[in-house]
């Protein structure tokens, strides 16, 4: 234990206690050994061949195979299954045309706008069911129950109330998505480890305050995962309404591009439909859920790195 | 119900003790009907003394601490203190989303400290339990033994007149828990605290108090009582600790051997 007297950010620590004069060095050995050196994050390389490289390769595999399936003429009809150059070739018109990103920027600003909504509407309604006994009886088992109703099921009595606008889809976007943030947040403040209510009690963190610097900080990782979900029950029930009830003054969106290219039976048109609503369905995950997910749980020392 | 003493703000009335338990009594519903725990607990801590309070597991020592924290409310008996005590547990209880240093704020805003104040206090507190430094550490940054002072430099941002601790040392292997016990004595003394401590372990509380009191099991009630008048700093190995602790060992080991016997 000698030894220990020697370390360096011990010798300039003012040692006021009469506890014996090596305390503080003891203290800093123990702290310095205990404490795990964090290796800074991976890099470039690594990551490409851990994150990036396997969903590439998957890609790859599946044009190879769609391609293969046209080449050895298992397929041959194109108005069932178009070549990968033809979709292709529908993406480069619309994006000649320019209509491309309207197509996209239409149902995205509607997906996001009603996401929004669902937030505000959401969030207070899901701490109300944690909070409020009363409240969760009354309308908790309604709230997970709802959450298991396909929310294409919402858009005929929305049509039939609101009409073939815009209010219409806003209100099929927020049936679908305020169950899944008011149940993300009811899972997660359920969570919140008794321990930390009871620390936050002692320090008079009570009623709202406890609410604001306890629960709802510390319900944030069951909170982010419920929008989450919510965002894709939002982008579901969007394409859904989208499909039933496009209208010429509604604009087209990616749902009603899908649609027309049914009515034109062009296969080729619902592919790109499909696969823009893939992309930008993975696109707003991987750019906006699942890096704030992450940040979350780093922070917390919840993200095992492998 | 705990009630509480307003704090004398010009030294004009007295407050003779930081703590008062006065028979106190606690059940709890059981399958057979209410489960008695803690039967007519009479205790005072005066201000400034540090006292442990000693008991096999399960004989009551953390249901008596929450009670004397106002976390949960005597069947019987009243509980007086010199304002809101501050509470430490067995695990460390920082919140993960904050910084070591943020931690501590919480606990000065929670308190009304003005935010042009928060840092640097924070920044006090950490040097006083030798965490210079740590202030923006995440918790699964720091060991064990650093997330307890962490701990206990939160519990001081409370400013209260009474610490209570419910084995917050438990956890910790033997050479950072005597580093521990060393900083807790030194804390105490600088800063004239009076401190309930709950343990199960007889030597930690020889070691630390200048009165171990011994509850107890099924229900608790004080068993007995010693004073400490061996000269701090104490070392946990020094024959006088050891001498102690022999002895009430023997009266904890009675005590437990009590239950057997029917
Ligand atoms: N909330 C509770 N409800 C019912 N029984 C409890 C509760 N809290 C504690 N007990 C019982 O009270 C007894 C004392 O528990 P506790 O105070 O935790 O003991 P200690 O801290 O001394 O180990 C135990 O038998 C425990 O089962
Ligand atoms: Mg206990």
């Amino acid at each position: 234990m000698a030894s220990t007297e020697t370390k360096a950010d011990a010798a300039d620590q003012p040692v006021k206690d009469s506890t014996g004069g090596d305390m503080a060095g003891l203290e800093a050995g123990l702290d310095a050994l205990e404490t795990t050196a964090h290796s800074g994050r991976p890099g470039f390389r690594q990551t490409f061949v851990e994150k990036i490289l396997p969903p590439l390769v998957a890609i790859a595999l599946v044009l190879v195979v769609w391609q293969a399936l046209i080449s050895f003429k298992v397929v041959t009809d194109p108005s069932k299954l178009p070549s990968p150059s033809d979709v292709w070739g529908e993406v480069k018109n619309a994006w000649l045309e320019g209509t491309l990103l309207g197509y996209i920027w239409t149902s995205v600003s509607r997906g996001l706008v009603g996401f929004l909504f669902a937030l505000v509407i959401g969030t207070p309604l899901g701490l109300l069911v944690a909070r409020v006994k009363f409240v969760r009886a009354a309308i908790g088992p309604i709230l997970s129950g709802l959450q298991s109703l396909p929310s294409v099921a919402w858009v005929p009595p929305a049509v039939i109330w609101l009409g073939l606008n815009n209010s219409m889809m806003f209100a099929v976007i927020l049936l679908g998505a305020v169950p899944s943030i008011a149940n993300g947040l009811v899972s997660g403040v359920d969570q919140v480890p008794p321990l930390f209510l009871r620390a936050g009690r002692t320090m008079g963190a009570t009623g709202l305050r406890g609410t604001w610097h306890i629960v709802m900080p510390a319900a944030l990782p069951g909170y982010l995962a419920g929008l989450k979900q919510g965002w894709a029950f939002s982008w579901r029930s969007l394409m859904a309404a989208e499909i039933i009830a496009s209208s010429p003054d509604l604009g087209i969106g990616l749902g009603q591009l899908l649609e027309n290219g049914r009515t034109a039976s062009s296969m080729s048109m619902v592919f790109l439909a499909i696969f823009l609503i893939l992309f930008v369905g993975i696109a707003i995950d991987l750019l906006i859920f699942s890096p704030l997910e992450r940040w979350v749980l780093r922070s917390r020392g919840l993200l095992v790195k492998s | 119900m705990a009630t509480t003493l307003a704090k004398a703000a010009d030294g004009a009335e007295v407050v003779e003790h930081a703590a008062r338990i006065e028979h106190v009594s606690k059940s709890f519903a059981g399958p057979a009907g209410p489960q008695l725990v803690l039967d007519d607990i009479t205790l005072d801590v005066a201000p400034g003394e540090f006292v442990t309070l000693l008991g096999a597991s399960g004989c009551g020592k953390s249901t008596l601490l929450n009670l004397v924290a106002g976390l949960d409310a005597p069947t019987a008996g009243n509980i007086t203190t010199n304002g809101r005590p501050a509470l430490m547990f067995q695990e460390h209880a920082l919140f993960p989303w904050l910084t070591a240093g943020k931690n501590i704020e919480l606990a000065l805003r929670l308190r009304g400290v003005a935010k042009s104040e928060r840092r640097d206090r924070a920044e006090e507190l950490l040097e006083l339990v030798r965490l210079k430094g740590a202030y923006g550490k995440r918790v699964h940054e720091l060991s064990g033994g650093m997330r307890q002072r962490v701990a206990l430099a939160r519990a001081l941002a409370q400013d209260s007149q009474i610490l209570l601790m419910d084995e917050p040392f438990a956890a910790l292997d033997a050479i950072t828990r005597d580093v521990l016990h060393d900083e807790l004595t030194r804390i105490w003394r600088e800063t004239q605290l009076s401190v309930l401590f709950v343990t199960h372990n007889v030597r930690e509380a020889v070691r630390l108090a200048e009165r171990v009191v011994l509850l107890s099991s099924r229900p608790g009630r004080v068993a007995h009582e010693w004073r400490v008048d061996i000269p701090q700093p104490r070392r946990i190995e020094d024959a006088a600790v050891a001498e102690l602790s022999v002895e009430i060992t023997e009266q904890l080991r009675g005590e437990i051997r009590r239950h057997g016997q029917h």
